[in-house]
């Protein structure tokens, strides 16, 4: 496919206002394949201004009289306005525009094109492989002070080698040492996507671990799988003797026993014995993205009274689910360091809200993780390979007319956890605001492949490492 | 003394507000003539001064003994079980008489002594002179004089005695103008801009009734905007809410229509100016709500506050429902209404409300402050604090319920100034020499009665009181504490704009924890930026302390050397010397690398900059691991 098809015209004379306090700009525009581009005259200064079109949001177009304003709206929360000499001109380009930026091919995208000088291709990726975090986990089981079955108890498995395991997990995940590839095969059969419990943290003070995987699928019969029982029982058995385990179900009780109805469900307490089950619903999906956009409506009225602000903020309860998604992380980290239990997160899939509290437990209980790479790693591991559909609930953001599917801010939430706890310790963050704010503007368009696709078994399908 | 009949309670609970395991500390409870006394296991001790209790409660009686609640004027609020019920009682009725005295002679100020003799306290006293404050903005000038009408507290009681008006205004004006002001309080100058030429002024409202009109004032008036000669008009700014002046216009009118010309005549007399009858003047009203408003909103606010377990979306509606940041935003647009016309249009502007000892006071002394950067160094702040409101009569001691009296008059007028001095302090960081901790000491002292300065309601009753001879004045001893106030991003050059803008979008206004938890010790993070910097700043200090000591032992030695040069042509004996030498050399290049680098960091002047220099030390230490929860909903900020 050829962008230039999509392009109807190439240039345009136009003004861009900034917003309020910057100066606005004035020269030609120009609409390239993944760009927009805005060059001021030759006697001005040689200010180039360009934007990523991936990252516009959605778009607005006015005529009137022989000018027409385009009004873009960002995914970063930029809401830029163009005036366009030229009706006919305006429609094309605004045309262009909407086609250019809500391309579906990821191969089209702008991270396959984008060559920034002294970065070589594949480099930089695998920064951090699960072999890595496998080899921490060891040298700290090995040093351990706790006695001897702790030691050695997990171990690398590749079970998931060509990703029919489960479609959504990388390549290798670390197990029980007591649990063989077979077992694994047969416990992800029982659990949806296939995303049986996987060690996600191993607390080495304590020598407790955080778990994630998905929801079991007990459906209506109440099935059980032997299995996926002895793997759990594995873990408890390897922590301590007589260890306890919480499952912190990230549904609410009455949620979790819907979802039995279309074959889900929650481990019964029966078949699981040291395991007790806690429900701490947070929110997911189409209500959060609701209450994100709610809450962009509510900053982006500049004259409203005191009052309706504070109205505004509690009607979108956006802080609602920051607080919910913190508790329920503290919850996490306070039984693994204080109580000394393991514990298994899940909510349906998996693949949200579940990352959410575990990724945010580590950054709670482990100093490295809050250093600026370790802060990475966690990203890596936690939300890349871990399986966040990055593509689908980042494709749009809080402006899109579009009626929201699969979007959802809950990496956004994460961030915003981030920085709330940044709040209230400010010394112990090793990164500042920008980095969240950088991570934010990537993970919805970015020139690099990092967020790209939804599952390690994709990015080897578009070929992204050799190619962004 | 006759009222306490305990002294001391053994077994004293102490409960923790928010804590939801209801967690306490044992200790025992001591009342003194002037405290409360709380000293708990581990030898740490609560001081409670009797003046800052606002109200003290007895509740009901437990299986663990008699709950005592005490509410501070201060935001503290303890929580105490007293095992036996008659202890409890008797604390009970000590506090009640104790917190609420009935004469100025039994305040905390009149027996405070902290051992000054009389010529250092009369210095203290001395220390804000309002005199020289109006010689530094440049008055008396060409076009403002010294006026010498209230010099016996004649024309109006509230005034202090100096006031400075408009060279053309002569006294017959005054008088009259003084006589047709609520009050007597008569249009006078607050503050003078030096470049602009453009005057605050303030006063009381008109009593203008229905068609009174008085010539004197007018042209009162007309002097202060002939007194500006860049600009032909001036603004009057009524900071009351308009809809309420219509609604008192209207059923003025209906009064009028109905009852005798006469009686309705008698029922009027306040308002405000009419429009026809001056001329080259601009009127703004700027909607601040009145003191009662304000106190039912503070009042609400504390409830919010004070729940136990409060829910996101319960904080948000209790915050809204209270209203205080409502206020809050428009006591600033005010002040950035006031500033704007003296900056940009280079009118003169007069303020007024209904007494013009509240809202004006607000509004005057933070445009003043967001004039003018001298307002926002430390002494500048006592020095505003002292004239807009302690000279012009803002009546602390009946605002801040220093006696027992009406508590329709209690109201947290300034409490709302401090506020808004920290909203601008958050937006502004680098603009201010202070920081959060001297605001919130002056906020301790308007109610503790421990000085003389806000004791009394205004300049004449201080004076009859023999306050500057019987107390003492508190800013010395903020001075002396000054480092614990120094807010170290301060730097008086980078305010090259001298006049603050600050934004009042809706979200800039937050909820002030420090203030209203601030002995909620488990509601704070732990971490606190604002130490590690001082503590650099401290060791920086150390260092060039070092490098100057260092130094001058070398020019020692190397005076000593050229005088073994001299001796060494006569004895040959300078070797000794010279190990001793070098051995100072290598310390003096090994003391100067940190001092570099500290100073590097320093003048960055970004905290951001300086943290990573600490985490090296933040992750080395034994940080406990775990960042444990407590989630007040009071630090979630947006």
């Amino acid at each position: 496919m050829e962008f230039s098809e999509l392009i109807r015209t190439g240039q345009a004379q136009a003004e861009l206002l900034r917003g309020p306090e910057m100066p606005p700009l004035r020269g030609t525009l120009c609409v390239t394949g993944h760009h927009l581009l805005l060059s001021p005259g030759p006697q001005a200064t040689p200010d180039l201004w360009l934007l990523l079109l991936r990252s516009v949001d959605s778009i607005e177009k006015r005529v009137a009289g022989d000018a027409g304003t385009i009004t873009l709206r960002c995914k970063d929360l930029r809401v830029l306005q163009l005036d366009i000499e030229g009706v006919e001109a305006t429609l094309d380009i605004a045309r262009s525009i909407e086609a250019l930026s809500s391309l579906e091919s990821v191969i089209t995208s702008f991270p396959f094109f984008y060559r920034p000088k002294g970065l070589r291709l594949g480099e930089a990726w695998h920064f951090h492989p699960p072999e890595r975090y496998y080899k921490r986990i060891a040298r700290e089981t090995w040093s351990s002070p706790l006695p001897v079955p702790q030691t050695r108890a997990w171990r690398l498995s590749e079970a998931n080698e060509d990703f029919s395991l489960c479609p959504s997990y990388p390549r290798a995940v670390i197990v029980p040492r007591a649990v063989d590839d077979d077992a694994l095969a047969r416990s992800a059969r029982f659990r949806q996507g296939g995303r049986f419990p996987v060690l996600s943290y191993y607390h080495a003070p304590r020598g407790t671990v955080l778990l994630r995987s998905s929801q079991p699928l007990t459906g209506r019969q109440k099935l059980r799988c032997a299995e996926d029982e002895e793997l759990l029982r594995a873990v408890l058995a390897e922590a301590r003797p007589g260890a306890r385990g919480f499952i912190v179900d990230t549904r609410s009780a009455q949620a979790a026993k819907q979802a039995r109805m279309t074959g889900g469900g929650t481990e019964a307490k029966a078949a699981y014995p040291g395991w007790k089950r806690l429900h701490r619903p947070l929110e997911r999906g189409r209500p959060l993205q609701e209450s994100f956009v709610r809450l962009m409506e509510a900053c982006g009225d500049p004259e409203q009274s005191m009052d309706r602000w504070l109205s505004r903020l509690d009607g979108c309860r956006w802080l609602s689910h920051v607080k919910e998604a913190l508790s329920t992380a503290c919850l996490a980290a306070q039984g693994m360091e204080w109580e000394g239990a393991c514990i298994l997160v899940h909510g349906a899939e998996g693949t949200d809200s579940t990352l959410l509290v575990t990724s945010l437990a580590q950054l709670i209980l482990d100093p490295l993780s809050r250093t600026m790479a370790g802060f990475q790693e966690l990203i890596e591991r936690e939300w890349i390979q871990a399986g966040h559909p990055f593509q689908l609930r980042c494709a749009h953001s809080a402006f899109s007319h579009t009626r929201p599917k699969h979007e959802a801010p809950i990496f956004l939430l994460f961030l915003d956890c981030v920085w709330q706890l940044g709040r209230q310790f400010p010394l112990s963050l090793e990164f500042g605001e920008g980095m969240l704010l950088a991570l934010f503007d990537h993970s919805y368009a970015s020139p690099f492949g990092t967020f790209l696709c939804n599952s390690e078994k994709e990015r080897p399908v578009s070929a992204l490492d050799p190619s962004t | 003394m006759e009222h306490i009949r305990t002294t001391k309670v053994e077994q004293v609970k102490l409960l923790d507000r928010f804590s939801t395991s209801n967690k306490s500390l044992t200790g025992t409870l001591y009342l003194t003539a002037t405290h409360l006394l709380f000293i708990d296991s581990h030898q740490k001790e609560t001081w409670i001064l009797h003046h800052h209790i606002a109200l003290v409660e007895k509740l009901a009686l437990t299986t663990s003994g008699c709950p005592l609640v005490i509410q501070c004027k201060n935001f503290r609020t303890v929580h105490f079980i007293v095992p036996r019920e008659r202890d409890c009682h008797d604390i009970y009725n000590s506090l009640l008489q104790l917190s609420k005295q009935a004469k100025y002679e039994d305040l905390y100020a009149f027996s405070y002594n902290p051992k000054q003799n009389d010529s250092e306290r009369l210095r203290g006293w001395q220390l804000v002179d309002l005199a020289e404050e109006y010689k530094r903005m440049g008055v008396p000038n060409s076009n403002w004089q010294l006026s010498d009408a209230n010099r016996d507290y004649k024309i109006c009681e509230t005034y202090p005695r100096e006031l400075y008006v408009p060279r053309i205004a002569s006294k017959p004006i005054i008088v009259g103008s003084s006589k047709f002001r609520s009050k007597g309080r008569f249009p006078v100058l607050s503050y003078y801009h030096q470049n602009k030429e453009a005057a605050i002024c303030r006063c009381s409202q008109p009593l203008s009734g229905f068609s009174a009109r008085c010539l004197e004032d007018e042209h009162l008036l007309q002097a202060i905007s002939k007194a500006n000669p860049a600009n032909r008009y001036m603004y009057v700014m009524d900071t009351r809410p308009r809809h309420r002046m219509q609604s008192w216009w209207a059923t003025q009118k209906d009064i009028g229509r109905i009852i005798l010309n006469a009686m309705a005549n008698r029922a009027a007399g306040k308002g405000y100016e009419n429009e026809d009858n001056y001329s080259n003047i601009r009127f703004q009203f700027v909607g601040i709500e009145n003191i009662h408003v304000m106190r039912s909103s503070l009042q609400k606010l504390l409830e919010v506050n004070g729940t136990k377990g409060l829910s996101v979306s319960d904080f948000y509606s209790g915050l809204e429902n209270a209203g205080w940041l409502r206020h809050i935003k428009a006591v600033m647009d005010a002040a950035i209404f006031l500033a704007k016309a003296i900056m940009v249009e280079n009118a003169s502007v007069l303020v007024h409300c209904s007494d013009g000892w509240d809202r004006t006071s607000q509004v005057c002394s933070l445009g003043s402050l967001l004039l003018d950067p001298y307002y926002r160094t430390i002494r500048g702040f006592m020095v505003l604090i002292e004239k807009d409101w302690i000279s012009f009569g803002h009546k602390y001691s009946e605002r801040c319920g220093h006696l027992d009296g009406d508590p329709k008059e209690v109201s947290p007028v300034f409490t709302q100034f401090l506020e808004c001095v920290w909203h601008l302090t958050e937006q502004f960081p680098q603009a201010f020499e202070f920081n959060e901790a001297f605001l919130l000491q002056i906020h301790e002292h308007i109610h503790s009665c421990q000085f003389g300065n806000f004791i009394g309601n205004c300049q004449k009753e201080r004076e009859e009181l023999k306050l500057k001879e019987k107390t003492y004045s508190l800013w010395p001893f903020l001075l002396d504490d000054q480092e614990k106030y120094v807010n170290p991003l301060y730097s008086s050059t980078s305010q090259k704009p001298a006049v603050l803008e600050p934004n009042t979008v809706a979200f800039h206004f937050k909820f002030w924890r420090n203030m209203y938890h601030q002995f909620d010790r488990t509601l704070h993070p732990r971490q606190s930026v604002f130490n590690i910097i001082m503590n650099m700043n401290e060791q920086n200090k150390q260092l060039q302390k070092d490098v100057k000591d260092l130094e001058s032992q070398i020019k020692q030695h190397k005076n000593k050397q050229t005088d073994g040069v001299l001796t060494k042509e006569l004895l040959n004996s300078v070797r000794p010397e010279s190990p001793a030498l070098k051995t100072s050399l290598c310390l003096k290049e090994q003391t100067l690398l940190p001092v570099n680098d500290a100073l590097r960091t320093i003048e960055g002047s970004n905290p951001a900059d300086n943290r990573y220099s600490e985490y090296a030390d933040e992750f080395s230490k034994a940080e406990p691991a775990v960042v444990s929860s407590e989630y007040g909903v009071a630090r979630m900020t947006c």
